[in-house]
């Protein structure tokens, strides 16, 4: 983790509710896919937490991150309000990331679900970049939330599914996994922790990462906020510091 | 270096701000960013005899000027925290007060011994005002007989390791509660504790904690706790570690005038992971442009002039 002034160089809406945020700042080489940024709102004290956003693109010559966040309540609603120009106080590169550089993959199957789509993004364009083939399973509430597809498109096959079946297809990501053989050697996972459970219970056996949101407080490991259970009863982890990411099969969801 | 320097119930800080308990984890990830000797001292997260768990998760959450929390004490146990947190602290220089919690009188006692024994810590702190379990925490902290018999208990097995009590907000009358555990033996005071609050979702119009209610802190009770130390300051002779919503050096001095002889930084760690070394070096500047020459030399001073004077000038 770095402590930076990153300046908001570009914002737009990409989805109802759902703005994409570029970042510029300095150090942002080590950047890794399915690390968070943990922002702070304003400059005074009117929001003492500072709001955990997954990192959904770096760009290395520009030197930029992309964020991509829902507006759920007063904090998201004042960072989306920020003009460009603005400097953000950012703790970057926070928490694990996905080891791609680690495994020995040939055919990557990643399922987002709503806020949990971006940073499948940027792991996305990595395995890409190792040569890796990427299937991509994107839940959304419904079609006006859908945001990324072309993007992912570029990047591999991708399959949309919206719970109203508005777009897409209609249901929820197994759905689309229980429909289509997809062949892989990991599965990656970001979403609301109802689909990792599924998603998890579905693939049972198989090799993959999730990764997990929770309401956090430091961001760094100290305050024991966001913490979860090992599936094994040994003990637990801190979302912030020991994850986001976890292998699949290590935390009780 | 005599500029910051403050001594409580004979522990020599380097200058008198700490994190306070539960916002610092043992230090590790602090120590991680930057050199933790520059802290006047560390209050460790809370010990029970047993590893604790916690609360179920959301543990945490944002309201105006401060935040609500419901963490539960979770914590490895005295004992790993002795051989597994402790040793890392070693490396510094930097005093540790440790935080004792319980469940009974026996294992407040138990858990005390065994810190105090370890010679790993310099202070206790004696958590009787924890609003977020159901037994051990702030029922000790509401009862004067009580507070007094678990500080008396601790007391005699704490030997030379100086014991803060640590109080509750929660209270019609924290000026008793501050003079029954001095009486009792307690060598300083923490104060304050959290505030129970609670918020509620309006999407799911549930409390949102899963705990239903959490200890409120931040600048929102910065007041109060200045209140109550200005009222403990006139009942008592021990020193106060003085402690909520603290975010600048002002505040520092505010605290300081009020009674407090040291000061805990805790939520603002959240705000800003190097606020506690941003204050001590903005303390110095802050102390003599309100015409202080020492930090001691401004304890207390906020009781010297029965009404206050504002310049019309």
């Amino acid at each position: 983790m770095i402590n930076q002034m990153m300046t908001v160089v570009q914002k737009r809406i990409i989805a109802k509710d759902t703005v994409e945020m570029v970042l510029q700042g300095g150090a942002i080489s080590f950047v890794e896919p399915g690390q968070f940024v943990h922002i702070r709102i304003g400059s005074g004290f009117s929001h003492m937490l500072r709001r955990p956003i997954s990192i959904a693109d770096v760009d290395h010559i520009q030197e930029t991150i992309t964020i991509i966040f829902k507006i759920i309540g007063a904090g998201t609603e004042e960072l989306q309000n920020v003009s460009t120009g603005t400097q953000l106080d950012t703790l970057l590169a926070c928490g694990t990331s996905y080891p791609v550089q680690d495994l020995e993959l040939k055919h990557a199957l990643l399922i987002g679900g709503g806020i949990g789509v971006p940073p499948m993004y940027y792991l996305a364009k990595v395995l890409r970049e190792k040569g890796v083939q990427v299937t991509s399973v994107l839940g959304f509430q419904t079609k006006e939330y859908v945001f990324y597809e072309e993007n992912f498109k570029a990047l591999g096959n991708c399959h949309i599914v919206t719970d109203d079946g508005s777009y897409g297809w209609k249901g929820n990501v197994n759905d689309v996994i229980d429909a289509q053989s997809i062949p892989f050697d990991y599965y990656f996972s970001c979403g609301p922790l109802g689909m990792l459970r599924a998603v998890s219970n579905k693939l049972e056996g198989q090799s993959g990462f999730i990764s997990i949101e929770e309401r956090m407080g430091c961001g760094i490991g100290a305050c024991y906020a966001c913490v979860v259970p090992t599936r094994d009863g040994s003990g637990f982890r801190k979302i912030c510091k020991d994850g986001p990411v976890f292998p699949a099969g290590e935390v009780l969801l | 270096m005599s500029f910051l320097t403050t001594t409580i119930a004979g522990l020599q800080l380097n200058n008198p701000v700490m994190p306070a308990s539960g916002c610092f984890g043992f230090g590790k990830e602090y120590g991680q960013h930057y050199d933790l000797n520059l802290l006047g001292a560390i209050i460790i997260k809370a010990a029970t005899k047993e590893a604790r768990y916690g609360n179920q998760t959301p543990r945490v959450a944002e309201t105006a000027s401060g935040m609500l929390n419901a963490i539960g004490l979770q914590n490895p146990g005295v004992d790993a925290i002795i051989n597994e947190e402790l040793p890392y602290l070693r490396n510094y220089e930097t005093p540790v007060i440790a935080n004792v919690a319980g469940s009974t009188v026996e294992e407040y006692v138990y858990v005390a011994k065994r810190l105090a024994d370890s010679k790993s810590v310099q202070a206790l702190e004696l958590n009787i005002s924890c609003p977020n379990v159901k037994e051990g925490g702030v029922q000790f902290g509401t009862d004067p007989v009580l507070a007094a018999e678990v500080t008396s208990k601790v007391k005699e097995v704490s030997g030379d390791v100086p014991l803060f009590v640590k109080l509750s907000p929660n209270v019609s009358n924290i000026a008793q509660l501050a003079k029954s555990v001095e009486v009792a033996g307690a060598d300083g005071l923490s104060m304050i504790n959290t505030l129970t609050g609670m918020t509620i979702h309006l999407p799911s119009k549930k409390p949102l904690l899963a705990n239903k209610t959490g200890g409120l802190s931040g600048p929102a009770i910065k007041p109060i706790a200045i209140r109550m130390i200005y009222e403990v300051r006139q009942e008592v002779s021990i020193p106060i570690i003085g402690m909520g919503g603290i975010t600048s050096a002002e505040d520092v001095l505010e605290f300081l005038l009020a009674g407090a002889n040291a000061v805990a930084v805790g939520t603002a760690n959240f705000l800003d992971p190097f606020i506690c070394p941003k204050i001590i070096e903005a303390l110095p500047n802050v102390l003599q442009r309100y015409g202080y020459e020492s930090a001691e030399q401004a304890v207390g001073k906020g009781h010297e002039h029965g009404h206050h004077y504002i310049s019309r000038t």
